[in-house]
């Protein structure tokens, strides 16, 4: 028999983690939901451009299998294909659904979604909702979440920390502590299953274009307890970011969607007013090099090509880390109306007007393909999932799950533009529903397991905060941090050698020595935001571990002969998941065979 | 321009007193608010060469979508991340809102703004999230930049901290909400339960309270036209109220 109302706790309330409360809500489940803000507030409201699926609206034959295609290649077939065919196929339902609910879709002239197109696609695909996408997106979930709360089926743990998992004896998780970010006290909270979809994991490099939360430090407590991580060595660098002192802020592929072309002054270290350099003194190096997709090719491709126009070839303008990108050849009125929200943020943040002046940018710590590994089942008739299953979704710690940016099953080595909300509200919405199965399936509710497990847990974190808070003398958390980013950019960045990674691994190691020694400014037992900040960096160290992967499949660029030539050498070598699991002394680091069931490795990725 | 002088109005929680501290750190170009509160709590030293507590802020997104870093920054309330310190006048003087409990310095308790998205059914009510196979109703490319501009409203509070109706002698549940029960009202299935949301703006704390100051107008970073939802949901409420009277 079924237990009685089961307990489920959600972590983080950005897109996945408010589909998966919805879905589990919806099944009749009670959903604890924590966040360290107002889940409104999520960085999910950061996603600009769009949301991928296959619509077909536009005269251009459009298919979802064509939506499976561009993100296995896009991901350089990385990704294991049962689940990316699932999201590809389930994405337009998605979009009905959300547009049931409310969101604020851009419309044609005869009220349906209009859509736009993206990067490392030839359709367009992406349905948008002005030039906030995410944060409609975002807003819409709150809503229906918001709906819950009412129905009295979610309780928000608001300005709550995830501090670590509470697991038994057999090794399942069944709960969480938490820590109370206004009075610093340390719960243990009962659950028959926990989401982590907490995002992730920009701050590690110090500046990132995500928001401030996105430290992936509830990953790295999760890794720490045992779920194992993957494919860490994948950070997309997104090629348009505006360079800043507290953030790299995004300038999204919209603009590069919409006709925006990127490009240098032939003249090196030619610091001229842009507007007076003609046309033949300016270089369009994406469209010379891959006239096919020119300007939108995909991420990963754009920012190795302006590495090595500005790195490597000294090219950047004025001889900087800069080079343009231009919409000045398109009309004001066009660009206000499709991309006024983005161009509002460049004005606003660099003081220059988008549409007069071309925008200065480089490529900016983005987003992590990677993440917690996470199960799945294949449903063997349709070569996509089985749904629902309690596997899916479900880490290597059992009754532990994750979704969104946390986890790193969609996206293989690349993420495509417009596929990142589609994966954190498809797999919020699929770990939602594996959820409500896994709990149907148990034999025992939470509420018989032994009270020490929860005693024991909460002592542990509080001699922690115990531990930072009586420290004289040691580690700035905000100084460690600064080094850690510092460090990531300049060691595990775009291009990487083997000798950097080593020297990364080698700092990893000198900097978790340090942060065990913290030492915080702020003594007070109410809202101490230091202390919150220093167990993140903590944490941040470890998962850091994770990303310098030497060796191997970070080495290719599709855009030399010689990989091609060795390409499919290579694939029988890298054609790997990588997965770390947590030790002391750092990760152990093995290799899983990718499942290529859908579409066969027999091509390269060629965007010329 | 060698120096920022800060002068930070601080709170060691709810119940205490507020003080001010200053500070002064070395200028840099492209500095906006938040960059020089995360510069600070590096070395958190203030004027008097006092090694202090760093700031407590709230912050999130830095680029003006989130609305978390909401704060009064030389007398005007505006997110700190979007606010250049090129553009302002020395001291910069940051202090909490004034409309909200202080948590702890900068940092204030927004959470009756989300009580009051719950009052006024803020929200599309559906069947389930899941695929029904068919899409909402169209909308007209009209109707949609009215709800579009409406859906962007961060619930950052600066409608309410300016709006002289909302304060502790008055129950106005402010701007913000009753432009989002407007937003809602305004879906081709969302007006299906349009009549519960004008009973939730027509008692007391409702939209009569509105004292027409139209400040919320003119500070909405997002340049929401709140007024003009607040004037549609009057008008609304009013006719409501005769058919309450009449067709009951």
């Amino acid at each position: 028999m079924a237990i009685k109302k089961p307990k489920i706790i959600v972590i983080g309330g950005g897109l996945g983690g408010l589909w998966a409360t919805m879905r589990i809500a919806e099944a009749g489940n009670q959903v604890m939901l924590f966040s360290l803000f107002q889940v409104k507030r999520s960085h999910s409201a950061c996603a600009q451009g769009g949301i991928n699926a296959c619509l077909d609206t536009k005269g251009q034959h459009d298919s979802v299998w064509q939506h499976v295609v561009d993100t296995i290649k896009g991901g350089a077939y990385l990704a294991n294909q049962p689940p990316v065919k699932a999201m590809c196929e389930d994405a337009p339902g998605l979009i009905r659904t959300f547009d049931r609910m409310g969101v604020t879709w851009s419309r044609t002239p005869e009220g349906v979604m209009d859509l736009r197109l993206f990067g490392g696609v030839k359709n367009k695909r992406t349905c948008f909702a002005g030039a906030t996408t995410g944060q409609q997106l975002l807003y819409t979930c709150d809503e229906q979440v918001r709906a819950h709360e009412e129905r009295g089926l979610v309780k928000k743990y608001e300005f709550w920390e995830f501090l670590s998992l509470v697991k038994d004896g057999q090794g399942r998780c069944k709960g969480i502590t938490a820590l109370n970010l206004r009075t610093m006290e340390v719960e243990a909270f009962r659950a028959d299953a926990v989401v982590i979809a907490t995002g992730g994991l920009g701050l590690i490099y110090g500046k990132s274009t995500n928001s401030a939360s996105c430290t992936g430090a509830a990953a790295s407590r999760a890794y720490q307890q045992g779920a194992a991580f993957m494919n860490g060595e994948f950070i997309q660098f997104h090629p348009t970011g505006m360079p800043g002192d507290d953030k790299n802020r995004l300038m999204s592929e919209a603009a590069r969607g919409e006709g925006g072309r990127i490009w240098v002054p032939r003249k090196q270290g030619d610091t001229s007013n842009p507007l007076t350099i003609p046309d033949d003194q300016r270089w369009y190096f994406l469209e010379e090099w891959y006239p096919a997709y020119g300007n939108t090719v995909p991420r990963d491709v754009a920012a190795r090509a302006i590495w090595k126009v500005v790195r490597d070839m000294g090219m950047g303008i004025g001889g900087k880390d800069l080079v343009y990108l231009d919409l000045t050849h398109l009309s004001e009125e066009f660009l206000r109306r499709r991309l006024g929200g983005i161009l509002e943020i460049y004005e606003k943040f660099a003081g220059d007007d988008p549409t007069k002046v071309p925008m200065k940018i480089f490529p900016a710590v983005h987003y992590s393909m990677g993440g917690i590994w996470v199960d799945w089942e294949k449903n063997e008739t349709t070569g996509a999932l089985k749904q629902p299953s309690p596997r899916n979704h479900q880490t290597s710690v059992p009754g532990l799950f994750s979704c969104g940016e946390a986890d790193g099953t969609y996206h293989g080595a690349n993420r495509l533009g417009a596929n990142s909300l589609l994966s954190a509200s498809y797999s919020g919405r699929v770990v939602g529903e594996s959820v409500a199965a896994y709990v149907k399936g148990l034999k025992e509710s939470v509420d018989t397991a032994p009270e020490d497990l929860y005693g024991n847990e909460k002592k542990r974190q509080e001699s922690i905060n115990k531990q930072i808070m009586s420290c004289s003398k040691g580690e700035n958390p905000f100084l460690l941090h600064k080094e850690l980013g510092d460090m990531m950019r300049d060691k595990v960045s775009i291009i990487r050698t083997n000798k950097q990674l080593d020297e990364a691994l080698e700092k990893l190691k000198e900097l978790k020595e340090r942060a065990s020694r913290m030492c915080l400014d702020d003594r007070h037992g109410w809202s101490n935001a230091s202390l919150s900040y220093a167990r993140q960096v903590q944490d941040m160290i470890v998962l850091g571990e994770d990303l310098p992967i030497p060796e191997g499949k970070f080495a290719g660029d599709p855009e030399f002969e010689a990989y091609r030539a060795k390409w499919k050498e290579n694939n029988t070598k890298w054609l790997k998941t990588t997965l770390a699991d947590h030790t002391p002394e750092g990760p152990k680091i093995s290799y899983e065979d990718v499942d290529t069931s859908v579409l066969p490795v027999e091509e390269p990725r060629d965007y010329r | 321009m060698q120096e920022i002088h800060l002068k930070i109005q601080r709170q060691d929680g709810p119940d205490s007193g507020p003080y001010w501290d200053e500070f002064k750190i070395p200028y840099r170009p492209q500095h906006n608010v938040i960059s020089v509160l995360m510069a600070l709590r590096e070395h958190p030293v203030n004027v008097k060469g006092e090694r202090v507590a760093p700031v407590v802020y709230e912050v999130g997104c830095m680029e003006e979508v989130c609305g978390a870093c909401t704060m009064i920054i030389n007398g005007k309330v505006r997110q700190a991340c979007s606010t250049l310190v090129d553009t302002l006048a020395q001291p910069i003087v940051l202090r909490p809102m004034t409309k909200f409990r202080v948590v702890r310095d900068l940092m204030v308790d927004r959470q009756p703004m989300f009580d009051a998205l719950r009052k006024v059914r803020g929200w599309i009510d559906i069947d389930g999230g899941y695929d029904i196979h068919v899409h909402a109703p169209r909308i007209s490319p009209k109707d949609w930049e009215k709800n579009y501009d409406f859906s962007r409203c961060m619930t950052c509070g600066c409608c309410m901290e300016v709006c002289p109706q909302v304060n502790t002698r008055s129950q106005f549940i402010g701007p913000a909400p009753v432009g989002q029960a407007w937003l809602f009202s305004n879906h081709p299935t969302g007006k299906y339960y349009k009549e519960e949301r004008l009973h939730a703006l027509m008692g007391p704390g409702g939209i009569t309270d509105c004292g027409n100051a139209q400040n919320c107008v003119r500070i909405c970073p997002k340049e929401i036209k709140l007024t003009d939802a607040i004037a549609r949901i009057g008008r609304d409420a009013t006719i409501q109220a005769l058919k309450d009277l009449f067709l009951k």
